[in-house]
């Protein structure tokens, strides 16, 4: 599903230069949860935003449904991930203004879905979060687990091929993190492709496969059977 | 085709990407959300700022405009009415002016008419005092003397609301005068060899006329003020008097003043009166034809002074629209960054902005047409702006407005499209992580 080759991504710093990912390769299958762990600094979130198509390498390829994505332009890119891909951030995310469904009606509209298609998949998408009597909450009137399953229901309500989960726990108390992680294995049982990245090693864990990233480079892959 | 291409294509196809119709979907989406849900005190004082805005582009060159077209409604109102006939060039007076008022009177659209007789001459006052030295002059002014029928000039030009002190004159009066008030020196608020004037005469003073070698001594009546140079430096008498004093047996007059129904076209009138003629007895012009050069100048100026004023206007107005949206946006470039990132078309993300500020425009003009053409455009025709050489109104017409929006509504695009373009070109990671 995901092929990563020979990945390299450098950051300037002034004068110097940092180089974060060196050469990695990647394999993701199609099905797979598969978390990247590492130390902080380790490239771990880098090879996240390269897979999910917010940045790009300076060297390497990526292939995603044998579409060889590094060589698409921005519109494409952007219209690539709306479609196929979806996102779930740290910090949610989430659009202040817009109520949780609106929230997750925006990218169903961008594509193009007529408002009774998009209002039912994103209700169906906030009821398999378990957010049935918060859709008109903006928000600030949510709580930081509530805000995150808002995040999650955006990610998941177009069906994405693949879901990328950047640190989806790290700012939530550990109750609210076991029910986002639940989340994570009911979409995985259905099906999903999830690709999250984590600090927490219990939480890792709980999914297909652990990826170990240190210093840009892949120093452990386990794959659980 | 190539796996990269054929899934694009297919995208396009299913998705609509790239449709201005969904782009502008999503843009509306955003934009009435983010009005809906910001502060209320932040969009009424955007809103207080377009219409400002919008006033200054109407009223400061309506208003300019208005203070020419002030004073020459008061020509025309007090002085040459629609149609103005005058003495041919080296004539002293309108040959067949009987012919030329019937043939004016019978005229379908004519309302009234006034004839006036004109004689240059002259007005002493304080001539009983005696001189000081015999070398010092009389206390005398050269003039216009001006025979009318007070009832007929007083309903073509509203004379008789023009007098300031005493009373207006009575067909019937004899020897008696209405003063234009330039020619007091206590009226004239300068001092200029250009305007010599009469000192201490006030109503009911005796003063001498001479005119044509005959003098007359008579009293005053009354003193008029306009804002009208021509009728504030003229001497009114009852017209069978002064005929009688320059001798005029014909009935031949020198200026008649047509007031003609409403709508009706002065062109078409003054047509139908060189067809029957008149044009070898008399000059005839329309208001407009014998308006004098420096008003038509004037006029130029200050409409070019107005768009002056109004760009500037327009372009503050245009850079505060850019600092609101930009400062709208650079605040909100992290949430810019995370559509994006989700898939949202920066062109859609544009488009909220731009409607956003076109929103405001379209409140900030309508607030603004409420107000000038509900309050103060009949304000200013009810109550004009004392000028000192006119009555200011507010000319606002329709077509003017219109085109005043629409530059207004450019302006306000493009004020709202830069910002937007400028924070939704940058990098999406970094406005999501905020670097």
């Amino acid at each position: 599903m995901i092929k990563a080759q020979k990945l390299v991504k450098k950051f300037k710093s002034g004068e110097s230069e940092l180089v974060v990912l060196k050469g990695l390769d990647l394999h993701v299958r199609k099905g797979e949860f598969v978390s990247i762990i590492g130390r902080s600094g380790s490239g771990k979130s880098t090879l996240l935003y390269q897979l999910g198509l917010l940045d790009r390498p300076n060297s390497g390829q990526i292939i995603i449904n044998e579409i060889d994505v590094s060589k698409l332009t921005d519109e494409e890119r952007t219209a690539f991930r709306l479609t196929e891909l979806g996102y779930i951030f740290q910090d949610y995310a989430l659009i202040p203004e817009l109520t949780a469904i609106e929230n997750v009606l925006i990218p169903l509209y961008m594509q193009g879905l007529k408002n009774h298609e998009a209002e039912s998949q994103a209700i169906l998408a906030l009821e398999k979060v378990g957010l049935k009597e918060k859709f008109s909450n903006l928000p600030s009137q949510l709580s930081g687990g509530e805000q995150q399953r808002v995040s999650i229901a955006r990610a998941i309500s177009h069906k994405p091929k693949i879901l990328f989960a950047d640190e989806p726990t790290a700012n939530l108390d550990s109750e609210t993190a076991d029910i986002v992680l639940k989340t994570f294995i009911e979409l995985h049982k259905d099906g999903q492709t999830i690709i999250m990245v984590t600090h927490e090693p219990e939480y890792a864990e709980l999914t297909d496969r652990i990826v170990h990233l240190s210093d840009g480079i892949i120093t452990g892959d386990k794959i659980k059977s | 085709m190539s796996n990269t291409e054929s899934l694009i294509k297919e995208n396009e196809k299913t998705n609509k990407k790239g449709s201005f119709k969904t782009n502008l979907r999503v843009g509306a989406f955003l934009a009435t959300r983010q009005i809906k849900r910001s502060n209320i005190w932040t969009n009424i004082l955007i809103i207080f700022i377009m219409t400002l805005t919008f006033l200054n582009l109407v009223i400061v060159s309506g208003i300019l405009v208005g203070l020419i077209e002030g004073a020459i409604r008061a020509v025309k109102n007090h002085y040459l009415g629609d149609i103005f006939i005058s003495d041919l060039e080296h004539k002293s007076y309108i040959e067949q002016s009987r012919m030329i008022i019937n043939t004016a009177q019978n005229i379908p659209g004519v309302e009234s008419l006034t004839a006036r007789y004109t004689e240059s001459g002259k007005i002493q006052g304080n001539y009983k005092i005696p001189k000081r030295r015999p070398t010092d002059s009389d206390d005398s002014v050269g003039t216009q003397i001006v025979g009318i029928d007070p009832v007929s000039e007083n309903k073509v030009t509203g004379l008789k609301k023009l007098v300031i002190e005493g009373q207006y004159l009575e067909p019937n009066d004899y020897d008696q005068i209405l003063l234009g008030a330039m020619l007091l020196s206590k009226y004239l608020s300068f001092d200029s060899p250009a305007f010599p004037a009469l000192k201490n005469i006030e109503v009911g003073d005796r003063v001498r006329i001479e005119v044509n070698g005959n003098v007359r001594e008579v009293k005053v009546k009354g003193i008029i003020k306009s804002k009208v140079d021509e009728i504030d430096r003229r001497v009114f008498f009852v017209d069978n008097q002064l005929r009688g004093l320059i001798g005029r047996t014909d009935y031949n007059v020198d200026e008649i003043v047509l007031r003609l129904k409403s709508g009706v076209d002065p062109i078409m009138i003054k047509q139908a009166l060189l067809a029957n003629n008149a044009g070898n007895f008399a000059r005839v012009q329309t208001q407009e034809d014998a308006e004098p050069k420096f008003i038509k100048d004037m006029k130029k100026t200050f409409a070019i002074l107005g768009n002056i004023m109004s760009s500037i206007g327009l372009a503050v107005a245009a850079i505060t629209i850019f600092i609101v949206i930009f400062i709208n946006a650079i605040t909100r470039r992290k949430f810019i960054g995370i559509l994006k990132g989700i898939g949202i078309e920066p062109r859609a993300i544009e488009l909220a902005y731009i409607l956003q500020s076109v929103f405001y425009a379209v409140l900030g003009t309508i607030v603004g047409c409420i107000l000038v053409f509900g309050v103060i455009k009949p304000y200013l025709d009810a109550y004009p702006i004392n000028f000192p050489f006119s009555d200011g109104i507010l000319v606002a017409t329709l077509n003017g407005t219109l085109i005043r929006i629409a530059i207004l509504f450019a302006a306000t695009f493009i004020a709202g499209y830069i910002p937007a373009r400028i924070v939704v070109k940058q990098n999406t990671l970094d406005a999501i992580l905020g670097r």
